[in-house]
């Protein structure tokens, strides 16, 4: 809105400005600065097509809050992927010291309680999304032709999470850790003719020890995110391509006529 | 050829009427390149593919660590009517974590004869893990029993399961006794009739009828001295 200007005498009033005298402002220096360097980048990568590709979707009539619930997931993981990143340059993953560095990180490390309760917490909401997102695909019937195999790579997400879970259980290293990690490990073994070696390979031998946490350690934090980085990424590639389906209480449309739409 | 039936392709790519093909050549250079090129490119990944998966499960797998024998007490210090309980290093250098509870008692008349003889002749010693999932089982004197706090396995004086979810007895240690001192070595597992299985197997691992075979013995057991 602009405002009225004062009652001045016409000596005092501002001149308007000469078209040809215009002065270049700072910010719109600023602004040319960002443009240029868009420019220079998409120049030479095209990104903004693929970024066009991504944002600008069609999405179908009748898309609600339930369809939330992927980018909620993806959320969560990006927030466990930072928690995490910064957790481990605390924790140690040695049998003698885990337990102690665990606890240095909850009572002496600044902001050490909240981002380890992130972790903690944001865990078991991730598995909470995951279980979420997927009733809404099944139950709108968005697994089927043509998305069948983002379905698979979706499943195969699921247990990757859960397996993250898993080996996540064991690191604060209390006792907690230590039994819940024993009896998963025997669940494994339960498995027919493989369940015993596959127990000795979690376990790196036929004990629990030294080996166990680190290599728990290992597929926590390296194995895994890279596997669930590259899956999320193909996840939504097929996102992008197939679309998003539309709720299954909306009818399909007759096909008499041509129906005109404005956008 | 007749009845319509394909004429077999001749091997030289000559005169299969390939562009460029060579007198006697059965293999195009583009054919031949693609194959060289995918070859040493499948020997490069497996290079250091193959070690890399060998080195994570190779001594999971396959090293077998040494037992060594532990003394747990003098010989008159153990009874024939209860067990004691003692714990002993089950995997050494990594402190309190690899210790162990066991409980440890003189064999007595209702024991089942050692089997072969010569194995746990004077004493009986039986791990304290559960043989449902491994949680650690408690002797309580008064019943004469082992109780699991986990899912409620019980077990007799003897060790052989008499309640809850476990599924063989629980396991036992070797015993000897040596310049009058009682001595603790590698674990092994019982079937339900007391046969003895020296590579010793996890919790929830059933020994009896077809389980024994759909749980095999592990490659990592342990070596005694």
């Amino acid at each position: 809105m602009k405002l009225p200007l004062p009652p001045l005498p016409a000596a005092l009033k501002p001149k308007p400005k000469r078209p040809a005298e215009e002065a270049v402002k700072p910010i719109d220096q600023v602004k040319e600065a960002g443009i240029a360097t868009v420019d220079w980048i998409d120049e030479r990568t095209s990104l903004s097509g693929a970024t066009r590709w991504i944002l600008f979707r069609k999405v179908p009539r009748g898309t609600n809050w339930f369809y939330t619930l992927g980018s909620a997931t993806l959320f969560a993981f990006l927030s466990q992927a930072v928690t995490g990143v910064f957790l481990a340059m605390y924790y140690d993953p040695s049998v003698t010291n885990a337990y102690e560095s665990a606890r240095h990180i909850t009572n002496d490390v600044f902001l050490g309680e909240f981002v380890r309760g992130m972790h903690k917490w944001g865990s078991t909401v991730m598995v909470i999304l995951v279980c979420l997102h997927m009733a809404r695909v099944f139950f709108f019937g968005a697994y089927k032709y043509p998305r069948e195999l983002n379905w698979v790579i979706g499943v195969v997400l699921l247990i990757l999470t859960f397996v993250m879970s898993f080996t996540g259980y064991l690191l604060p290293f209390d006792q907690r850790s230590y039994w819940a990690t024993i009896v998963g490990v025997n669940i494994n073994g339960t498995g027919p003719i493989v369940g015993p070696f596959l127990s000795d390979f979690l376990r790196g031998g036929a004990e629990f020890g030294s080996t166990t946490l680190s290599r728990f350690y290992a597929i926590h934090m390296l194995l895994l995110p890279g596997a669930i980085i590259a899956l999320i990424g193909a996840h939504l590639y097929l996102v992008t391509r197939l679309g998003t389906t539309a709720p299954p209480w909306l009818k399909a449309e007759s096909g008499d006529g041509i129906r005109e739409e404005r956008v | 050829m007749a009845d319509g039936r394909k004429e077999p392709k001749s091997k030289y790519t000559l005169d299969r009427g390939m562009p460029g093909a060579f007198e006697g050549e059965t293999v195009t250079r583009r054919r031949f390149m693609e194959l060289t090129a995918h070859g040493a490119g499948a020997v490069a990944v497996s290079a250091f593919a193959l070690p890399a998966l060998g080195f994570a499960a190779g001594s999971a797998l396959f090293d077998r660590p040494p037992v060594e024998w532990q003394p747990v007490g003098p010989e008159d210090a153990f009874e024939e009517d209860t067990y004691l309980p003692r714990t002993i290093t089950e995997v050494a250098g990594i402190g309190q974590v690899g210790r162990t509870t066991i409980y440890v008692r003189k064999r007595n008349a209702d024991d089942p004869p050692p089997n072969p003889p010569g194995i746990d002749e004077p004493y009986v010693a039986l791990s304290t893990r559960c043989m449902h999932l491994g949680c650690p089982v408690r002797y309580i004197d008064a019943a004469k029993r082992f109780v699991c706090p986990c899912h409620g396995g019980v077990y007799d004086f003897l060790g052989t399961v008499e309640g809850g979810p476990p599924v063989r007895p629980l396991d036992r240690f070797y015993t000897r006794v040596t310049d009058g001192q009682v001595e603790i070595g590698a674990r092994y597992s019982v079937n339900s009739e007391f046969r003895r299985f020296p590579s010793y197997r996890d919790p929830a691992q059933d020994l009896d009828g077809v389980g024994q075979y759909l749980y095999p013995g592990r490659f990592s057991t342990p070596k005694m001295d």
